[in-house]
């Protein structure tokens, strides 16, 4: 491949491989009874699931917290040691390599079926075949899928690393037999609210502690705690990181390595589902029927797969400066203890940053980017006129420039030519658009015939099931777009060209969509440069010390960015003047706030008032929700014992007026630690 | 007393090194090391397996030579400020005194790998103008009168074995500098055989007065590793601590009576109880007072009768872990032999490139049996395993019940004993490893060694961290070749332990080592800290670790020092900056 060839890949220099061309031509039977001989671990001499599950019975901790908890509760120290064993054995995994091998066996059959390929990076596997041996490894996928779950094991036994143990829902270890295999493959299982259970607390923590002192097994969570329904990246969850960073921060480990890894997909198997879920149809309970039933899904094709292994963190290196072991000279070493709000801080820090790592590693489709013009066409349009094929293939190579001038990883083949990528991505996308006498169209499910009509209100529905699969397309771009994107909204919206009224508008952006897109705590005037030199780079702007000027013969890509961030901008206006709009209602539920919302959004689509079917997504409406309690317009009720939440309207209409301009931004909460 | 004359110290002495001029290790004509002298039980004889394990452990080559300059360019040596009122005064007291080069350089240093390094090349920086010889406390108390008067520094200098930077002369001191050494001040004054104590002056040598108290038949049971040259009024102000300090106590346990000579007075108690309620104790302001607040004169120990009876010991532990649990349960059962100590895997090594030549093929035969029952029989791993080595003394009866309470619990955690030989070449190794670090320096290989103590639950983790800490340091700073990076247990305490680390590497291809050296000793002393270890078990803070002592003592901690300092020293006359 010439060097120009594969920059416009986007794939930089790494070395993918597609680990199925091997199994394709070699017995799938043969790879489950490959010999496995990992180099493990050296800090340590190596132990068994069930020496830990005893040496965590016995610990001191454990012994502590159940004193305690029998204490407060009033029963026996030994029925608390029993409910302890009790969660212990709910919780465990049973790591045991004949059934990784078994695992691997199915695995084969089913992917191959699944993906036409799956790219992994070999340079990635072989540092963290390195890694492995000299500090305990945290592995951190994105989860955009449920075919997330099992592949990083099946991959690492491919190439002789350990495999490792997976955090996972209680839910998964309550389906039949599929959740012991999985136990046996390695999985660990966690309840999902936990909440204030103390003996629950202790037993996880002190489970996931001891995995990661004794390098028992490369530890693999999910930072984003979910899977993403959006295909964006979430807000992380804190709660697992700092019990994975613990011992680092106690000193009982030299370091930790994190590994980043992402996962990204041409075509994701649950699409069509999580865009309902997201429209309300609320989500089956996993349960091997519903997996059996499920299988249908094999039967479609879904196109590739990338995983992309990030370079191995040292948390060491990382808290350099950040963190104070010393906090926990004065106390025993396993009293449970409070971590210091310099650890916290740590802890969310390195769970952004991963985050971060996560986006930057994964690899952008074709697909994703044509999602990003698509979304960008009237819905009328899109589902009646069509789409002039020329038109959007043109659109999307110059697209396909600028995410690269931005510095993007992107996964389009080289060998094919261009136009044979794209149709090739619209066939794939069925679902969601089809081609027909050179126009693309949104392909909307047909009507069932015994049904004459359907109300317009389910006709918004029908529009919005592809809409929103759309969206979520697009978003696996947005991480490589969303900054200059801000930037190009703010250039819009203030109308400035003085470089600190942008980046104030800038930091106010960041602020209230913090929920949607992840950006790193304390980053911000390097995510503002960073803006500043990609619209730069591609002639958008020029720079100097005081000023961002938009320069007049490219303000296509300003247009383009700005549309790009549009329907959040709606989405988010709606909401705000939706929590005004009632006179009287000062107090109201997450529920009545979902339903007021919908209502609201579904009106105004019919009226033609509002053009996104975004706001019908209950994760925007979350997300704005969680924004206006950060932003503290509105307030979490304590005392209630549902959900409840207090508005301030005029908090919520000062936001409203701020981010269409009216008022300058307020720095809403304090300026971030500058030590972050 | 044969090595403590003034004017000759040095022509017995290394200028640029370890110890004595005619013990040195080296590398004969075919490439065998071997230890010069007759002092020493190893003095004379070939070590054969040590030229590989050093080659092996560093990378280094006996090609790549880094010769020392072997004398001393007196014409280096600054040119020497004199307060002449002061001189004139102290020749009228009849003091000896010197402003010869050589007797300034000898004592403006200490043993710190930077100061020996910078010797080595010939680089003198500011050494004291002058050197004192009191003969006795009054002399002490004149001339300490005398450089109040003047206002000229004192350093005080006992046996120059400082690992702290505390002998540096600051080099921000403008005033004239003098040594203050108190090796003539070297007599037993009087020992009392109805209470046990002896009454020393201050100036003594540590291997001088084990041996004049061995003729009566005491001692005092005080072994730090340094005893061969490090004297009682150094010990007194560092805090020092002993090998076999689990029967006689550290020095603070010791020292009965103090007497210091300070700018405002001669400080001292009024009775010699052995214990008191009277407010702080005062003698903890003199412990570990570094020589900034005047000069120890006379001492009165403890002693005690000569021990029938001494037996070495060892055994060996399958992993590191294994053996610092067991340390643990002999310090929880309180049942610790004069001296344990536990060396880890590195330094099982080490001590095996140190065996001499064997001198009969049966005893090379019997290590190899031993040798295959240990690794092929016991299973244990060659590169995992570690050793204890033991010292008991007392009655010879009391000495084998207590052994064997103590190989009973090295074997609930797989400890296996392994002979008085191991043992007796352990302890042995403590005196001659300071030596090796000049051979090491002849080939590009610098080494250091540091301490701390640690509660018993972090033991493991300040080892294990400490040790990691160095190797990716040296990494990081450009080192090319992979470090050696060992620790040793070598004390234990009810709550806790004594651990010291040694580390050293080849420099070649660094241009300045040194820097190098001090960042990574500075990287490992934040580890320690932030693992819970404290800042220096006994070898003080002197200059080299003053930067953490805020940390180590609060603020408002570091405030009573200064405050005693400012009322006792308000001049700064004994300026050697230490401590604060």
């Amino acid at each position: 491949m010439k060097a120009s060839d594969r920059d416009l890949r986007g794939m930089k220099d790494d070395e993918f491989v597609d680990i199925l061309e091997e199994r394709r031509c070699s017995s799938d039977l043969g790879h489950a009874f490959r010999t496995f001989n990992p180099q493990p671990y050296k800090g340590g001499p190596p132990c068994s699931a069930a020496d830990l599950n005893k040496a965590l019975l016995d610990s001191h901790f454990l012994h502590r917290v159940v004193k305690e908890v029998a204490m407060e509760t009033g029963s026996s120290q030994e029925k608390v040691m029993e409910e302890a064993g009790e969660i212990l054995v709910e919780m465990s995994h049973n790591l045991h390599l004949p059934f990784i091998r078994l695992m691997g066996y199915t695995f084969s059959k089913v992917i191959k079926r699944l993906f036409t390929s799956i790219f992994v990076n070999m340079d990635g596997l072989n540092t963290l075949q390195q890694a492995v041996q000299e500090n305990p490894v945290i592995l951190m996928p994105n989860h955009r899928s449920y075919v997330d779950f099992l592949i990083i094991s099946y991959i690492l036994f491919t190439y002789d690393i350990p495999v490792p143990v997976i955090a996972a829902g209680v839910p998964l270890a309550e389906m039949k037999i599929v959740g012991e295999i999985l136990r046996r493959s390695g999985a660990f299982f966690i309840r999902r609210s936990i909440g204030s259970d103390k003996l629950y607390w202790a037993v996880l923590s002190e489970y996931v502690r001891g995995i990661v002192r004794h390098g028992f097994a490369p530890v693999e969570f999910y930072v984003e705690g979910l899977r993403s329904r959006t295909l964006k990246s979430l807000t992380p969850k804190l709660g697992m990181m700092q019990m994975v960073l613990e011992p680092y921060f106690k000193g009982e480990v030299f370091d930790i390595t994190l590994v980043p890894i992402s996962i990204s997909y041409d075509r994701v198997l649950e699409e069509s589902l999580l865009a309902r879920e997201l429209l309300g149809v609320p989500k089956p309970k996993e349960s091997t029927a519903g997996l059996l039933k499920a299988s249908r899904v094999l039967q479609e094709d879904y196109g590739s797969m990338q995983v992309n292994f990030g370079q191995p963190l040292s948390v060491r290196k990382l808290c350099e400066g950040k963190i104070n072991r010393s906090y926990y000279n004065l106390v025993p070493r396993d009293l449970p203890m409070k971590p210091s709000a310099e650890a916290l801080a740590c802890v969310s820090w390195l769970a952004h940053v991963v985050v971060g790592l996560q986006e930057r590693g994964s690899l952008i489709s074709p697909w994703s980017l044509m999602a990003c013009l698509l979304i960008q066409e009237p819905t009328t349009v899109l589902a009646e006129q069509g789409l002039l094929w020329d038109d959007l293939t043109e659109k999307t190579l110059w697209l396909r420039k600028m995410v690269l001038d931005f510095g993007a990883r992107l996964n389009w083949p080289g060998e094919a030519p261009n136009s044979a990528v794209m149709s090739s991505a619209i066939s794939l996308h069925r679902s969601i658009v089809y081609l027909k006498a050179g126009r693309v169209y949104l392909t909307q499910e047909e009507v069932p015939l015994r049904r004459h009509r359907i109300s317009p209100e389910e006709g918004v529905f029908r529009t919005a099931v592809p809409v929103l699969m759309l969206a979520a397309y697009r978003n696996q771009s947005l991480h490589a777009l969303v900054r200059p994107a801000m930037l190009a909204m703010s250039i819009c919206i203030t109308r400035s060209t003085q470089r600190d009224e942008l980046f104030r508008f800038f930091c106010f952006l960041q602020e209230v969509f913090a929920n949607e897109f992840i950006f790193i705590p304390g980053n911000l005037s390097q995510d503002f440069e960073e803006a500043c030199l990609c619209l730069n780079s591609c002639g958008a702007v020029y720079i100097s010390e005081q000023e961002v000027r938009v320069s007049e013969q490219s303000s296509e890509v300003i247009t383009f960015l700005q549309k790009l961030l549009q329907p959040f901008i709606d989405s988010y206006q709606l909401i705000f003047r939706c929590v005004c709009e009632e006179e009287q209602v000062q107090v109201f539920t997450e529920k009545q706030f979902l339903a007021a919302v919908r209502a609201l959004a579904l009106k105004l689509i019919l009226s033609g008032e509002l053009h996104t079917y975004e706001t019908l997504s209950s994760d925007t409406q979350k997300n704005v929700l969680s924004a206006l309690c950060r932003l503290e317009a509105v307030a979490k009720l304590r005392t209630s014992e549902i959900n409840e939440f207090k508005v301030n309207k005029a908090a919520v209409r000062r936001i409203t007026d701020a981010l269409c301009g009216k008022i300058p931004p307020q720095m809403l909460q304090a300026p971030p630690d500058a030590r972050l | 007393c044969v090595i403590c004359g003034n004017a000759w110290r040095h022509e017995v002495m290394k200028w640029n090194g370890w110890g004595y001029s005619d013990s040195r290790f080296l590398f004969n004509k075919k490439g065998q090391a071997e230890f010069t002298g007759k002092r020493y039980k190893l003095s004379g004889m070939i070590l054969p397996a040590l030229k590989d394990w050093f080659e092996g452990t560093f990378g280094a080559s006996l090609q790549h030579k880094s010769p020392a300059t072997p004398l001393l360019n007196t014409s280096a040596v600054q040119a020497p400020t004199l307060n002449q009122d002061f001189v004139e005064e102290l020749k009228s007291i009849g003091v000896p005194f010197s402003h010869e080069a050589e007797d300034r350089a000898f004592r403006g240093h200490g043993h710190c790998l930077h100061e020996i390094f910078a010797l080595r090349e010939g680089k003198i920086g500011r050494v004291p103008d002058m050197v004192v010889w009191p003969n006795c406390h009054n002399d002490v108390e004149k001339i300490v009168a005398l450089a109040c008067k003047h206002n000229v520094c004192l350093i005080p200098y006992g046996g120059g074995t400082s690992v702290s930077s505390a002998l540096e002369c600051p080099p921000e001191e403008t005033r004239s500098i003098v040594s203050l050494d108190t090796s003539q001040m070297n007599r037993i004054l009087w020992i009392d055989e109805k209470n046990l104590t002896a009454h020393v002056e201050a100036g003594i040598i540590g291997q001088d007065l084990e041996r004049l108290l061995n003729e009566s038949g005491y001692c005092t049971g005080h072994e730090p590793d340094s005893m061969e040259f490090s004297s009682l009024g150094g010990w007194v102000s560092t805090r020092a601590s002993g090998m076999k300090k689990n029967i006689y106590g550290n020095i603070e346990d010791l020292v009965v009576h103090i007497k210091m000579v300070t700018p405002q007075g001669v400080i001292e108690k009024s009775c010699q109880g052995p214990r008191m309620s009277t407010g702080p104790d005062i003698h903890h302001f003199i412990l570990g007072s570094e020589g900034t607040l005047g000069v120890v004169t006379e001492v009165t120990m403890k002693i005690r009768p000569v021990p029938e009876y001494q037996k070495y010991g060892s055994v060996v532990f399958p992993n590191f872990e294994q053996g610092v649990a067991c340390l643990r349960e002999v310090a929880k059962q309180r049942c610790a032999p004069a001296s344990i100590r536990l060396m880890d895997n590195e330094q099982f090594m080490f001590g095996h490139a140190l065996k001499p030549q064997v001198s009969s093929i049966f005893t090379s035969f019997l290590d190899g049996l031993k040798k295959f029952y240990i690794t092929k029989f016991k299973g244990f791993d060659p590169s995992r395993l570690c050793v204890a080595t033991l010292l008991f003394e007392g009655n010879r009866e009391k000495v084998l019940q207590h052994e064997k309470q103590v190989y009973d619990i090295a074997a609930k955690f797989g400890g296996l004993a392994a002979g008085e030989d191991n043992g007796q070449r352990g302890y042995m190794l403590t005196f001659v490893i300071a030596y090796l670090r000049d051979l090491g320096m002849d080939y590009y290989v610098i080494a250091e060694s540091f301490e701390t103590s640690v509660p018993w639950d972090r033991v493991l983790d300040v080892c294990r961290n400490v040790k990691a800490r160095v190797v990716r340091e040296c990494k990081d700073k450009g080192v090319q070749f992979s470090p050696l990076s060992s620790c040793r247990v070598t004390q234990t305490y009810d709550a806790g332990a004594c651990v010291y680390f040694y580390f050293a590497f080849n420099y070649r291809g660094l241009s300045d080592p040194v820097h190098v050296y001090e960042q990574v000793e500075h990287a490992a002393r934040e580890e320690i800290l932030a693992n819970g270890g404290s800042l220096s078990h006994h070898h003080g803070v002197g200059k080299l670790r003053k930067e953490w002592m805020r940390e180590t003592v609060s603020e408002v901690g570091v405030g009573m020092l200064q405050s005693v300092k400012d009322y006792v020293d308000p001049k700064n006359i004994f300026g050697n900056r230490n401590l604060l």
